[in-house]
């Protein structure tokens, strides 16, 4: 069984593992598909445009949601698998 | 009814609403003024946060910078939102935990520095004032344009309104006027924008029309905007027209200071618990959305529209442009305003709008008998005037009026709120007057927030000349200072007192010097000393990028600081592992 401490200590580890799966998740979207690697998308067309102007206008903006949500919900798990939730 | 007397009932029935909510939610305690007693649901707070955020900018000429730019301003789009992932992940979660009341305050206690926290609070007045005085020209510009009352007449009664709520209700009373303004905000945006996307396109859903076919060419939206635009030599909106490294700098230094900006981050210190301050991230950001859905749209269209209104035939043909006699009720309306403005300069009674600035366009024009563009055209109009174009009832422009004075206020109201809590909490209360009791110090917070309100007041009456570059600076400081300390404070144990006052310092000063470096000391026109122009900006970095440049510096600074000099004691070590763990919050900390 481990110590309260060594719960909060994994805890801890696996927030900032999931916070960094999520931003490398947030930057390829915002900076790549909706900027750097939007030439590369240029054959996928939408609506008299192609993919990575989506991204820039729209498609960011629903991944950064979704990211956002998830994050809330697996924390929130988190918190409770390692006991450590209010 | 008259128009005019509509927009006199609708923008008066909202002031007595957010009155009778300030009166309904007075705060009693210093708890319920700084932090409305953190009650507050996320959802509810998450609304608040959306109308907090949402500017005079966002909501007037948000769609406007995009339609006039095209692809490359998608920065603000990205860039205003994607800020709230850094701030659900790096900062909300973990400053609702320490349980306190403001910023500057958990920097002074997690790098156990009052100087710490006195930069802190120098960095705060100087991001929220110069934010407050786009608000309060926002307030000025709107009643003028549609109350037919002067622009001092206008901020004096928008004044009174934030006085009688901010001053009594605190941020308890600013949290439930922000639930209303946004509902307003909301509706007046939007309901504009679904009867323009169903004219051009026959799809009530803005985003998606943006993606649909124009109704009345048969090819889709944006391709017909590409064509028409080009055709009268602007570049083409869908294609990036200027550097890629900086679309992704500004969009970067966008989000970082979004996330760095104290009147949204002390908005999360509202909510019962840390799991809820994730939550209302992401319902800030669903509410947030809902307009920065709408705003691409409303931009390509009414752009679209008013070149069509302008250009009705084939270009260079004598019976192409719209004669100046044949113009619509609407842009008679707006060339009162002196948003929009005509010059007949070759003096053939028809309106030329094209790219002057295209020399080989202008070359073609010439052969036209077109004597230059004749038609200036206030980006701030696309919004403002949506209803008219459209033809839509009275009520709407009156809804418009109404949503534009209350973006500007909800915002005001929560920089308002940030800057006195800042002066009672952490200047009175923390270094002047320890002694306070808790009723002296509401009642100092309230003075303070009088105070605020008059002196932003003034700035509305007396907008220093550079009021539109101080965007940059507000950004470039929240990106440069607030957010690196905040985040080192959270995720590092080993950044010291020393390290933190030294980052901070790196931070504001690198970016205040290259911004004024080419916009001008303290943005007086004449003192740059270099262009600004992007061949002379160092590594191709525009001023307002240079957030970035100024965090990276931060961090790296006080990383190098904190390990030349000792680690912080270990009750400090002992706080920030009790930052990290959501156990044991509760209710407010008492103080």
């Amino acid at each position: 069984m481990m110590s309260q401490n060594d719960r909060d200590q994994s805890y801890w580890k696996a927030n900032l593992s999931l916070v960094r799966n999520c931003l490398i998740i947030w930057a390829v979207v915002a900076f790549g598909f909706a900027i750097v690697f939007r030439p590369l998308l240029s054959g996928i067309s939408i609506g008299g445009t192609d993919l990575g102007f989506w991204f820039a206008q729209q498609g960011s903006i629903i991944v950064f949601l979704a990211l956002i949500f998830f994050y809330a919900w697996r924390m929130n798990k988190l918190d409770r698998d390692f006991g450590v939730e209010e | 009814m008259e128009t005019q007397t509509l927009i006199y009932l609708v923008v008066g029935g909202t002031f007595a609403l957010y009155v009778g909510i300030a009166i309904w939610a007075r705060a009693g305690s210093t708890g319920e003024f700084y932090a409305a007693g953190r009650g507050i649901h996320p959802v509810t707070n998450g609304m608040a946060t959306a109308a907090d955020w949402m500017s005079a900018a966002s909501f007037i000429s948000m769609a406007g910078l995009i339609a006039f730019t095209g692809y490359g301003n998608s920065s603000f789009l990205m860039g205003w939102t994607g800020g709230y992932v850094l701030l659900a992940m790096l900062l909300a979660p973990y400053l609702r935990k320490f349980g306190k009341y403001t910023v500057p305050e958990f920097i002074g206690d997690r790098f156990y520095s009052q100087t710490a926290r006195l930069v802190a609070v120098v960095c705060l007045i100087i991001i929220s004032v110069t934010y407050v005085i786009g608000q309060m020209t926002g307030v000025g510009v709107t009643f003028a344009r549609f109350l037919q009352v002067s622009t001092e007449t206008g901020l004096y009664i928008g004044s009174a309104v934030v006085f009688v709520y901010a001053v009594l209700g605190g941020m308890k009373g600013i949290t439930y006027t922000q639930v209303a303004q946004y509902v307003v905000l909301i509706t007046a945006y939007t309901i504009p924008a679904i009867f323009i996307s169903l004219n051009l396109t026959g799809n009530p859903v803005p985003p998606l029309g943006l993606f649909s076919e124009h109704t009345a060419s048969g090819v889709p939206l944006l391709q017909r905007l590409d064509e028409v635009i080009v055709s009268l030599g602007f570049a083409q909106y869908t294609t990036l027209n200027t550097s890629m490294f900086n679309m992704v700098l500004f969009t970067l230094a966008l989000m970082i200071g979004t996330a760095g900006l104290p009147h949204v981050i002390i908005r999360f210190f509202t909510v019962p618990k840390v799991a809820d301050a994730r939550w209302s991230a992401g319902w800030a950001l669903v509410f947030i959305a809902i307009l920065y859905f709408t705003a691409p749209s409303v931009g390509a269209m009414a752009r679209l529209n008013i070149v069509d209104t302008i250009q009705i035939g084939e270009v260079g043909s004598p019976e192409g442009n719209l004669a100046y006699e044949n113009r619509p009720d609407w842009f008679q309306t707006w060339e009162t305003t002196g948003l929009l403005k005509f010059e007949d300069k070759n003096a053939d009674g028809r309106i030329q709008y094209y790219n002057e600035a295209n020399a080989a366009f202008a070359a073609q024009a010439q052969e036209w008998g077109w004597a230059g563009n004749e038609l200036t055209v206030n980006p701030d109009i696309l919004v403002l005037a949506n209803p008219e174009i459209a033809n839509l009832p009275g009520w709407v422009i009156a809804l418009v009026a109404a949503g534009g004075l209350a973006a500007a206020l909800s915002t005001a109201a929560g920089l308002l709120l940030a800057i006195s809590s800042a002066i009672s909490h952490d200047l009175l209360k923390s270094a002047i007057m320890p002694s306070i009791s808790e009723k002296g110090e509401l009642l100092a917070a309230r003075i303070a927030m009088a105070g605020a309100i008059v002196l932003a007041t003034w700035l509305g009456l007396n907008p220093p000349g550079f009021a539109a570059q101080t965007v940059a600076l507000a950004f470039g400081l929240a990106a440069s200072s607030i957010f690196p300390v905040l985040m080192m404070g959270i995720f590092s144990k080993r950044i010291n007192n020393m390290g933190a006052i030294a980052g901070m310092l790196t931070g504001i000063l690198s970016t205040c010097l290259y911004i004024f470096t080419y916009l001008g000391w303290f943005f007086i026109p004449g003192t740059n000393m270099i262009a600004n122009t992007p061949d002379n900006w160092l590594f191709g970095i525009a001023p307002a990028s240079f957030g970035v440049v100024g965090a990276i510096l931060n961090f790296a600074v006080a990383y190098g600081v904190s390990r030349a000099t000792a680690a912080p004691p270990q009750e400090i070590q002992d706080l920030v592992e009790s930052v990290r763990i959501p156990r044991g919050a509760g209710g407010a900390v008492a103080h």
